[in-house]
């Protein structure tokens, strides 16, 4: 949705990789037992993906699931449809125990492109980034420097990293001071 | 003198000169010299002056274990102290200027202190300026601290103008040095086909191999480690860093690497250092061995070097330290030294070595180049002053008769070396004592386990004591071996390359030059350069009764400051047993701390500078704060408007006007900031119950209420008002501050002790921008805006409902923070500006007003509503708050309960809070005491009270405030006399807390 206020209006870089802010991304908080079978019918029913196994991601076109946790996970929509498909999750667990929760707006994403996003990334978070451990398919909720973020990605060049709406800026420079031309490690061979 | 000879240089390129600038002179090198080498080769031997006696020092070292060759690089703002010369790759333009000296390096006063040393020795400091003791202050310290201290501090406008940057990466095996050893234990391990990421702290693998000659694999070392490099170039699993070296080793393989990027080169845009973070399954400490200096009068005047760093300038940058070089040893690798020169066309005049049967084949070589040996013999001392002029030879055995005196300009001493035991050390790796060779080895018993109890350190090479060329090529194989088998991979070959190297006789150990050096030579003799320790002075230690390692060290400085002993540390504590008469493994080392060598500031910082030092928060309304002249107040991370002040208006008069406006008419407050935590589940009650001081669960949809929560400890910790939205839902507000700690706070109970519970939380916090809409004629903005009814029928104080307003989906809540008509209104986070900007717009009929939080204090105040960090400090409890309303009686427990139970919860002396008004209408200063009668033990004034909140009421037009008072609440009306910073006491009267509309009749309309 192009005329939604994002945190930074669209801001981008370009460096090692480029970094773009998204424009609106549906997120809904799924709270529950990611195993529990009438939740993950639910969530198939509603979104048409399957619940990620522990830091992997399910998409199908627009919509996805990142597991975030054992009793959490973040599904994935078009911005417009984030309300209506959370309260039709909410409808059909209202007997089960789990908590839906639009989130939409909570947050800022960008998507970071080029083959050096690797490195970009490991220069703020503590994770593996090497071509062998993170992959496609697969998530990490970790932090950047000194915030909470969580990416995946989405091919071997293009990563998605969600952060709070609020330090959205900070994330935004830090990602841009990371992918400085000048700056480039060579740590990983692909 | 020093010069560059015109043979060898292998590290230097002579087609490429280079310029720089050493106290002021300029001065010529070769792209690929250190400064220690470029300095060296413009007969620039004396490098600096020593911390206490202010002695001339040269260079003795050719690595990071220099401890004399420091000086401030750099200007301005790139202007570093404590740079080791020998580590520093010159560059075109480099500025260096040597330390602790004046009015010059040449000509220096402090040179006093060392016709004073006989008073000046061990633990002087403690002994001497003890008494009187007004003295140390006044007069002693500033003496001191001008004659004392390495390099100058950086300018305090100076401003580091590099950046920084970390960097986050994963091995099986990590490697911590390039030279022979670590790179045959990478290329074992990689072959192996684990992953490995090998740290090199030099700009050049190979160690000393390629200085010290023998043949690998029928190649010159040279080739073999080029060949090594191009091998593992090739493995798409092996990695290799060179200027990065391996700072410190911690739990579970986590190592921190210094690497410095463009240190030689500034002109490169980039970051100037990385802070490489590793977790590596398996690390290999291949990091070499270090000479030992040998104890002997005079053996810190510039041009006595270490035999190994003689033969490095020669070889590697084509220096020669002098004409005339004798060498002094107790082993046989110093003959390499005299060798080389020799070869090189330069004079030995003699080689004196302390051992009576002489060496094996190296010392055979030299004779045969017909150089004059002396077995058994001894340095007594050298004669110099600001360069060696003669040695003075004697016997070993003796006490220091000279039998004859060696004119010579420099001197090469080796005692032996040390394995850089170090990062086998970080993370409490244990050494045992090898007498043979007199040295500290890795015990590999003993090593540094990680959280299953498994070894993870792994030395190789001389590191671990191996020291002939075959030995350390079989150690470093079994070393990566060992690394691959313990990270899942094959064993791989066991086979070592085929090394060729002369045999070597054992070395003596000498810790004494000669062995019964009169009190006169021993107080010549330096252990520790760079802290001016002598042997007398450890002796001195002992014989006052610092047995302990750790004790002499502090009481005499051995191995402090920047080179943290790497030459003196063996040495120190062979002269320390000695006089005590024990054992060296008995008196032990010291303890080896990370970083090996001092890393940047900047380097720990990383890229956290600029306006990314820190997150700021910012709300959806941000801008619109800024763009009309926010003042601001950090709160937590985030930066919140405290008032608005127009053009040429104080902020505290801006203040004052939000609360009138606001009071009389309609002000707006972003709300943002304030925690929503979403509590879900069929316990969600019983959750709340337990959270809260008050009863949640009663509370009906719909419905609000303000509420308590306390840790265990009973003390008050967040407040904040509680909605109902369903049966099992509820949505807790938390202060701004405490959002991310109260989630946590409730998934910490959730996880660890109610687990069973079946509650779900999510803080929600950035889901929704939140505005107050504030005062009497908040109704009527809103009923302009229209969607919704906002009637007190149909919305009453403490509910809450959905709607739309103005066309945007809300909450409205009937809350209020400032005793008037107030809705708190959520909508979500990216509607947030155009909602404000629509209220701004829509509220000019009543003059709107947007306040910030001073004005929020001081309307709260006004009602006498605490403030969490104001009236509470982490040793407040709600009782002490006259909030007894707000905690449940028919509860059976909730976090706290039992806490607030205790006697001294219970106490009713325990200062409770009351409002107070001063008798003059002034403020009383924040924090003030109120005084009470006598004086306690101490002599100090006795205190019954303090302030915890203090205001200028605009409403009122008089100081109000609350406070902490001993029984206040049986006080009302008496007046008591607070501390008033260096006025008279202050004047107050104990009022009720509840300064404004009591009644809360404004409010509830």
């Amino acid at each position: 949705m192009s005329d939604v206020a994002l945190a930074l209006g669209g801001a981008s870089f370009d460096g090692l990789v480029k970094i773009e802010e998204l424009a609106g991304q549906g997120m809904v908080t799924l709270r529950g037992d990611l195993t529990d079978k009438a939740i993950v019918k639910a969530v198939k029913d509603v979104f048409g993906v399957a619940l990620p196994d522990i830091r992997e991601t399910a998409f199908s076109g627009s919509t996805g699931a990142l597991w975030m946790s054992p009793d959490e996970a973040l599904l994935l929509c078009s911005y417009d449809e984030a309300q209506a498909k959370a309260d039709e999750l909410a409808g059909k667990l209202a007997d089960a125990h789990a908590l839906v929760v639009n989130v939409s707006d909570a947050r800022a994403v960008f998507q970071l492109k080029g083959s050096l996003l690797r490195e970009v990334i490991a220069k703020l978070a503590p994770v593996d980034m090497s071509p062998d451990a993170f992959k496609p398919g697969m998530v990490r909720r970790t932090r950047m420097a000194q915030v909470a973020a969580a990416f995946w990605m989405d091919d071997a060049s293009t990563a998605r990293v969600v952060c709070f709406r609020s330090v959205g800026e900070y994330v935004f420079n830090l990602l841009s001071t990371a992918a400085d031309t000048n700056a480039s490690v060579g740590h990983y061979s692909s | 003198m020093s010069t560059r000879v015109q043979t060898q240089g292998r590290l230097i390129n002579r087609d490429r000169p280079v310029s720089f600038k050493f106290n002021g002179a300029l001065m010529k090198g070769y792209q690929g010299d250190t400064l220690a080498s470029a300095l060296l080769a413009n007969d620039q031997m004396l490098m600096g002056r020593s911390f206490k006696y202010h002695r001339p020092r040269g260079v003795v070292a050719s690595g990071s274990e220099e401890p004399n060759a420091l000086v401030n690089l750099g200007e301005g703002n790139r202007f570093e102290p404590n740079q080791r010369a020998t580590t520093t790759e010159i560059f075109h333009g480099l500025t260096a200027t040597s330390q602790n000296h004046w009015p010059s390096l040449e000509y220096d006063v402090g040179v006093v202190n060392n016709l004073l040393s006989r008073f000046l020795s061990a633990g002087f400091y403690y002994k001497m300026f003890i008494h009187p003791r007004p003295f140390w202050k006044h007069i002693y310290e500033p003496f001191i601290r001008h004659s004392a201290g390495l390099g100058k501090a950086p300018d305090a406008e100076a401003r580091d103008v590099d950046r920084y940057e970390h960097f986050y990466a994963f091995t099986d095996v990590l490697v911590i040095g390039g030279g022979v050893a670590g790179l045959q234990s990478a290329l074992t391990a990689a072959r192996a086909g684990a992953k490995v990421l090998l740290l090199e702290q030099t700009a050049h693998l190979g160690g000393r191999a390629p200085v010290d000659g023998g043949t690998i694999d029928g190649m010159s070392p040279e080739a073999w480690v080029e060949k090594a490099r191009a091998d593992l170039a090739a493995m798409p699993n092996a990695q290799i860093r060179t200027r990065t070296m391996g700072a410190g080793v911690y739990d579970h393989g986590y190592v921190l690497g210094y690497e410095r990027l463009t240190d030689h080169a500034p002109e490169v845009a980039g970051p100037r250092h990385r802070l490489w973070r590793i977790r590596a399954a398996q690390i290999i400490t291949a990091t070499g061995a270090i000479e030992r200096p040998l104890s002997f009068a005079g053996n810190d005047i510039p041009g006595v070097m270490l035999a190994s760093a003689v033969r490095d300038y020669l070889v590697n940058y084509g220096v020669s330290p002098g004409d005339r070089t004798v060498v002094v040893t107790n082993n046989d690798d110093a003959y390499r030294t005299a060798i080389a020169l020799v070869q090189a066309g330069l004079k030995v005049p003699a080689i004196l070595d302390a051992r009576p049967q002489g060496g094996g084949a190296l010392m055979d070589e030299a004779k045969a180049l017909g150089i004059r040996v002396e077995t058994g013999a001894a340095a007594v001392k050298v004669k110099g002053a600001k360069r060696v002029h003669s040695v003075c030879r004697g016997v070993q055995a003796g006490e220091g008769e000279v039998l004859e005196e060696i004119f010579c300009d420099a001197v090469a001493m080796s005692g032996g070396w040390s394995p850089v035991v170090h990062l086998w050390s970080h993370c409490g790796g244990k050494l045992n004592w090898d007498a043979d060779q007199a040295a500290f080895r890795p015990d590999h018993t003993r090593a540094p386990t990680s959280h299953d109890g498994q070894a993870f350190v792994i030395p190789s090479g001389a590191a671990d004591g191996a020291f002939h060329l075959s030995d350390v090529l079989q150690n470093a194989v079994t070393a990566g071996q060992t690394a691959a088998t313990r990270v899942g991979a094959k064993a791989g070959d066991a086979a070592a390359p085929a090394a060729t190297a002369p045999d070597e006789a054992p070395l003596v150990p000498v810790w004494m030059m000669p062995q019964g050096a009169q009190k006169k030579l021993r107080m010549k003799a330096w252990l520790d350069y760079q802290n001016d320790v002598k042997v007398s002075d450890v002796q001195l230690a002992a014989q006052e009764g610092f047995e302990s390692v750790e004790h002499t060290k502090r009481y005499t400085t051995l191995g402090m400051a920047t080179d943290q002993g790497k030459l003196s540390n063996i040495n120190g504590l062979a002269t320390l047993a000695h006089a005590l008469d024990a054992e060296i493994p008995q008196v032990g080392t010291t303890t080896f701390r990370p970083p090996y060598t001092p890393i940047s500031m900047g380097a720990i910082a990383g890229e956290a500078r600029g306006e990314i030092f820190q997150p700021i928060r910012k709300t959806p309304m941000h801008a619109w704060h800024e763009a009309n002249g926010a003042h601001w107040e950090p709160v937590g991370h985030w930066r919140r408007p405290y008032a608005f002040p127009r053009k040429g208006e104080s902020v505290h008069d801006a203040v004052n006007r939000e609360v009138q406006a606001t009071r009389k008419s309609l002000g707006l407050l972003d709300a943002s900031t304030l925690g929503k935590i979403i509590v879900k589940g069929p316990d969600a009650g019983k959750f709340l119950d337990m959270l809260y001081t008050n009863m949640m669960s009663t509370l009906k949809p719909g419905k609000c209420r303000y509420g308590l929560m306390c840790t265990e400890n009973g003390f008050l910790t967040d407040d904040g008002v509680v909605a109902r939205i369903d049966e099992d839902t509820f949505l807790c507000h938390t202060t701004t501050g405490g959002a991310d700690r109260i989630h946590a706070h409730m998934e910490e109970w959730l996880q660890t002790e109610w687990w069973d519970w079946k509650v779900w939380t999510v803080n929600a916090t950035e889901q929704f921008a939140q505005v107050a809409v504030v005062g009497p004629n908040a109704r009527k903005l809103l009923e302009k805006l229209g969607g919704m009814d906002v009637s007190k029928e149909a919305l009453a104080f403490m509910e809450w409902k959905d709607g739309t307003l103005g066309g945007f989906p809300v909450r409205a809540y009937r809350i209020s923070f400032s005793g008037e008509l107030s809705y708190e209104i959520a909508v979500p986070a990216n509607l947030g500006r155009a909602f404000w900007d629509k209220l701004v717009e829509a509220g000019k009929e009543w003059d709107i007003t947007p306040y910030g939080t001073e004005a929020l204090h001081i309307m709260r105040a006004e009602k006498g509503f605490i403030m969490i960090g104001d009236e509470t400090d982490g040793t407040v409890i709600p009782q002490d708050l006259g909030l007894d309303w707000a905690i449940s009686k028919k509860k059976e427990d909730y976090i706290g309960k039992r806490a607030q139970a205790r006697s001294h919860m219970t106490d009713p002396k325990r200062w409770k809070l009351v409002g107070l008004e001063t008798l003059d209408g002034s403020v009383l200063k924040d924090g003030a005491y109120a005084i009470a009668e006598g004086t306690n033990e101490n002599g100090q004034t006795n205190t019954q009270g303090r302030v915890t909140s203090t205001y200028h009421s605009p409403t009122l037009n008089k100081g109000i405030a609350m406070g902490l008072v001993l029984n206040g609440p049986d006080r009302m009306g008496e007046v008591i006399s607070f501390t008033n910073g260096d006025s008279p006491a202050a004047k107050a009267r104990i009022v009720n807390p509840v300064f404004f509309d009591p009644e809360g009749e404004k409010q509830n309309v």
